[in-house]
C-alpha cells in the first residue's frame, strides 16, 4: 500500500488546502509587486506547489526541513505564515528577519519543542546541502529521532557544494533526503545544459544511495515518494535522493520575460498539467470530494491572505539603527560611525579623539563652526 | 601526548598547547566534536589531533571527506543544533575552498537569521617551512574583511591554548590561524588551572618607549629579536605589541602604545596590499595622527605567491633584518 492511501480525508483536503494557500498567496505577492509594495525581487513556484507541499508533507513537526526559493509550500507546511512571508517581500520591521532578508529567506531551527523546523535559506545555491549534512550529523550524534530534508534545484546539482554535502552526508550515514525539484530551468538556462546524466536520480548511484523519481506535479505521488524516503532515513538507512519531475511557468523571478522558452511550452503545461487543477480533479473524482469542499477551502484561503495582507501593511519599517545589532553575540551591537553619529552629538557626549577623529577636546567650537561652514 | 587535564608546569610546545585545549574542551562539553581529514587515525597532518580518536571515538573525531566546502557548512549546521563543532583545514591555504560557506553562509546565520554558528575552524598557516605557494599561505585578511567572523592567531604557546579553549566556548565562528613555524619551536609554560584568553585583547609582548612594532603571530619573534638587536646595537627602546585577535582588533591598546612611543611600525607576513597592516595604518591615522612623530611605516610579504627555494622565499618574507632597517628609519625621522 502506498504511503498516500493511508492518508485521512482531512489530510487530503490539507493538501489541496497548502497548494492554493502557496498559489493565492503567491498572487497577492504580484499585486504588493506591481504597486512598489515588494521592495524586491518576487520569485513563483507557479506549477510547482505539489512538489514543495507534498514532499514536506511527509515530515514530522520535530524534522528539519530547509527551502529553496520556490518552496513556499513546504515553508507553509512546516508552520511559516502568510504574514510572516508578506512581512518579508515588504521589508517590515516586524518581518521574521526585522528588515534584514529577502523574500522566504527565512527560518525557524533549533529545539523541536518550540521551534518549527525550517532553516533559512542563502542565494549561493548547493550551500544548503552541506548544511543540512550538519544539522542531521547532529540528529545521529545525539540520537535524536529527527530526519532533514534539503530542496535542491536541478541547476544547483551542477555545484561543488551539492556533490560534497550530499556525498559527506552519505559517507556519514545522516538522516538526510535530499530532494532534486527538476523544474526544467536554472535562471535561463535548460538542464540540458546542466548534465548530461539522463536523469538526476541517476547522480545516486554514484554517491552509493538510493533514489527515487516521481511525477512532481502528482501531489500524492510526491508525497509517498518523498514518505518512503523519509521513512528510509528514520529508520536508519542513510541519505536519499528523491528526483520531482515539475515545470517552472513563471521566469526565475517576476522581472523575467522568458523569451528563452520555446513557444507553447509554457502554455502546454499550464493547460495539461497543473498540479492544483489535477488535484482537484482527482478530489473531486475517485476521492469524492463534493466540489462545496473545495470552494469552502478556497474561500478561507482568500480569506486568510486578505487579513494576512492588512496586518502586514499595517506594520511599520525597521529602524535603521538595528542594523547595527546582532552581527556577533558579543559586542552585541557596533558602534555608527562617527559621521552617522552626528559630529555635533559626539561633541556633545564629549567623545574623544580615539573614538571619531583627529579633534581634540576643547576643539568642540572649531568643529561647530566646520559643520556650520559645510551647511552653508 | 597531551593529557587531559593540563601539563601541570612542564613546558610544552605550540603545538601540544593546542592540542591540550582541545582534550579539556572536549572532555569538558559534550557538545564539542572534531572534524576534518586525516585527523583521527592519523592525528592530522602535522598530529594536532593524535590522540583524540582513541580517547573520545569516532563518533567525535571524525574523518572527512575531502570536501573543504562540506566540512564547513556540516559544522556550521551542527552548530546550529548546539554542538560546537572544530573544523581542521590540513593546510589552512585550503580554506579557499570553503571562502563562499564562511563568508557567506556561517559569517551571516546570525545577523540574517539569529542562528547561532558556534564553531572553530583551525589550520596550519604561514611560511618560513619552504612549503611553497599551497602550504604556506596567510589568508587572514579576507575574513577580518568580513562581519560576522572571528579572527586569532597566536605568537606563543600558552596564548595557543588559551584562545583554542576561548574559541571554541565563543558563541560565534572563530577562524583560529596556527602558525606552522612555531608549531614545534615555541614552547611555553601552560598558566594553572582553566586557562583561557580573551579574544579582542592584544599582548604587550616587550615594552619600550621609542618606538612601537605592531604585529601578530610568527613575527612577533622576529619582532622581539629586532628589539633586542636595536637595544644592543642603537639602544633604542623598542615595544612590541602581539595583536592575538585580528577580528575584533585591540584599537585600546594600539592607542595606548602609540601615545606611549609616537612612532609605529606594523608587520605581518601576509602580503602587503589588502594586508591588515593597512587597516591598522589607517586606524592609526584617524584616532592618534597628531600622536604621530613619523609616518606608520609597514614591513610586510611582497606582494608575490610565496616561492619554494629558500633563496627566494626569504626574499619575499619579512626577516628581522628588515625590521631592523625600518626600525632604525623609524627612529631617525
Amino acid at each position: 500500500m502506498s504511503p498516500s492511501a493511508a492518508l485521512t480525508r482531512e489530510q487530503r483536503l490539507e493538501l489541496y488546502y497548502w497548494m492554493r494557500l502557496t498559489r493565492t498567496l503567491e498572487e497577492r505577492l504580484v499585486a504588493l509587486y506591481r504597486q512598489t509594495k515588494v521592495v524586491g525581487g518576487l520569485f513563483r513556484s507557479l506549477g510547482q506547489e505539489a512538489d514543495a507541499v507534498g514532499a514536506c508533507y511527509a515530515l514530522e513537526r520535530r524534522d528539519v526541513m530547509s527551502p529553496l526559493i520556490r518552496n513556499l509550500g513546504a515553508m507553509l507546511v512546516k508552520g511559516a505564515t502568510p504574514v510572516e512571508v508578506l512581512k518579508q517581500y515588504m521589508a517590515k520591521g516586524d518581518s521574521p528577519t526585522r528588515g534584514r532578508e529577502l523574500n522566504i529567506h527565512f527560518g525557524d531551527v533549533g529545539d523541536p519543542a518550540t521551534t518549527r523546523g525550517f532553516v533559512g535559506q542563502i542565494s549561493p545555491l548547493g550551500d544548503m546541502v552541506p548544511v543540512m549534512a550538519g544539522v542531521t550529523l547532529s540528529f545521529r550524534m545525539r540520537g535524536e529521532d529527527r530526519v532533514g530534508l534539503v530542496f535542491i534545484g536541478d541547476g544547483a546539482t551542477s555545484t561543488g557544494a551539492f556533490h560534497e554535502g550530499i556525498n559527506f552526508a552519505a559517507v556519514q550515514r545522516c538522516p538526510l533526503v535530499v530532494v532534486v525539484e527538476n523544474n526544467g530551468y536554472a535562471y535561463s538556462t535548460p538542464t540540458s545544459k546542466q548534465t548530461l546524466a539522463r536523469q538526476f536520480v541517476d547522480k545516486a548511484i554514484g554517491y552509493g544511495i538510493p533514489g527515487e523519481q516521481a511525477d512532481g506535479n502528482d501531489v500524492l505521488a510526491v508525497y509517498d515518494v518523498t514518505k518512503r524516503a523519509v521513512d528510509r532515513a528514520r529508520a536508519g538507512g542513510g541519505t536519499q535522493l528523491v528526483e520531482l519531475m515539475t515545470y517552472r511557468r513563471k521566469g526565475h523571478a517576476e522581472h523575467d520575460n522568458q523569451s528563452y522558452v520555446p513557444a507553447g511550452e509554457i502554455e502546454r503545461w499550464a493547460a495539461g498539467n497543473d498540479p492544483l487543477d489535477r488535484y482537484f480533479f482527482r478530489l473531486t473524482g475517485e476521492l469524492g470530494f463534493a466540489r462545496a469542499e473545495i470552494d469552502a477551502v478556497d474561500a478561507r484561503v482568500r480569506a486568510e491572505v486578505d487579513a494576512a495582507t492588512d496586518q502586514a501593511e499595517a506594520s511599520g519599517f525597521p529602524e535603521p539603527l538595528d542594523c547595527l545589532t546582532g552581527i556577533y553575540a558579543d559586542p552585541p551591537a557596533e558602534r555608527p560611525l562617527w559621521y552617522r553619529e552626528g559630529v555635533l552629538s559626539a561633541v556633545e557626549k564629549n567623545e574623544r579623539a580615539d573614538g571619531w577623529g583627529t579633534y581634540q577636546t576643547g576643539n568642540a567650537a572649531k568643529v561647530e563652526s566646520t559643520i556650520a561652514a559645510g551647511n552653508d | 601526548m597531551a593529557s587531559p587535564n593540563g601539563t601541570g608546569g612542564a613546558e610544552i610546545t605550540y603545538l601540544e598547547a593546542i592540542r591540550e585545549a582541545l582534550f579539556e574542551e572536549m572532555a569538558r562539553d559534550a557538545n564539542v566534536f572534531c572534524l576534518g581529514e586525516d585527523i583521527g587515525a592519523f592525528g592530522g597532518a602535522f598530529k594536532v589531533t593524535e590522540g583524540l580518536l582513541a580517547r573520545f571515538g569516532e563518533a567525535r573525531v571524525i574523518d572527512t571527506p575531502i570536501s573543504e566546502i562540506a566540512i564547513v557548512g556540516a559544522a556550521a549546521g551542527a552548530a546550529h543544533m548546539g554542538m560546537r563543532p572544530v573544523v581542521e583545514m590540513q593546510f589552512i591555504d585550503f580554506i579557499a575552498n570553503a571562502y563562499d560557506m564562511l563568508t557567506n553562509y556561517v559569517a551571516t546565520a546570525r545577523y540574517r537569521a539569529f542562528l547561532p554558528c558556534p564553531m572553530v575552524v583551525r589550520g596550519p598557516s604561514g611560511g618560513y617551512v619552504r612549503g611553497g605557494p599551497f602550504h604556506s599561505q596567510n589568508p587572514e585578511a579576507g575574513f577580518v574583511h568580513t562581519p560576522g567572523l572571528k579572527v586569532v592567531y597566536p605568537a606563543t604557546a600558552a596564548d595557543a591554548k588559551g584562545l583554542m579553549k576561548a574559541a571554541i566556548r565563543d558563541d560565534d565562528p572563530v577562524l583560529f590561524f596556527e602558525h606552522k613555524y612555531l608549531y614545534r619551536r615555541e614552547k611555553g609554560v601552560m598558566p594553572a588551572g582553566d586557562h583561557v584568553v580573551p579574544i579582542g585583547k592584544a599582548r604587550l609582548a616587550r615594552e619600550g618607549t621609542d618606538l612601537s612594532i605592531i604585529t601578530y603571530a610568527a613575527t612577533v619573534h622576529k619582532a622581539l629579536d629586532a628589539a633586542a638587536q636595536l637595544e644592543a646595537e642603537d639602544g633604542l627602546s623598542v615595544e612590541v605589541l602581539d595583536l592575538r585577535s585580528l577580528a575584533p582588533l585591540d584599537d585600546e591598546a594600539i592607542v595606548a602604545t602609540v601615545k606611549k612611543t609616537n612612532r609605529v611600525l606594523v608587520v605581518h607576513e601576509d602580503t602587503r596590499t589588502g594586508g591588515i597592516a593597512g587597516e591598522i595604518t589607517a586606524r592609526i591615522s584617524e584616532t592618534c595622527f597628531e600622536w604621530l612623530d613619523a609616518p606608520v611605516l609597514r614591513v610586510t610579504a611582497h606582494d608575490v605567491p610565496l616561492p619554494y627555494a629558500p633563496a627566494l622565499e626569504d626574499f619575499v618574507l619579512p626577516q628581522t633584518a628588515d625590521l631592523v632597517r625600518a626600525a632604525r628609519r623609524l627612529a631617525a625621522y
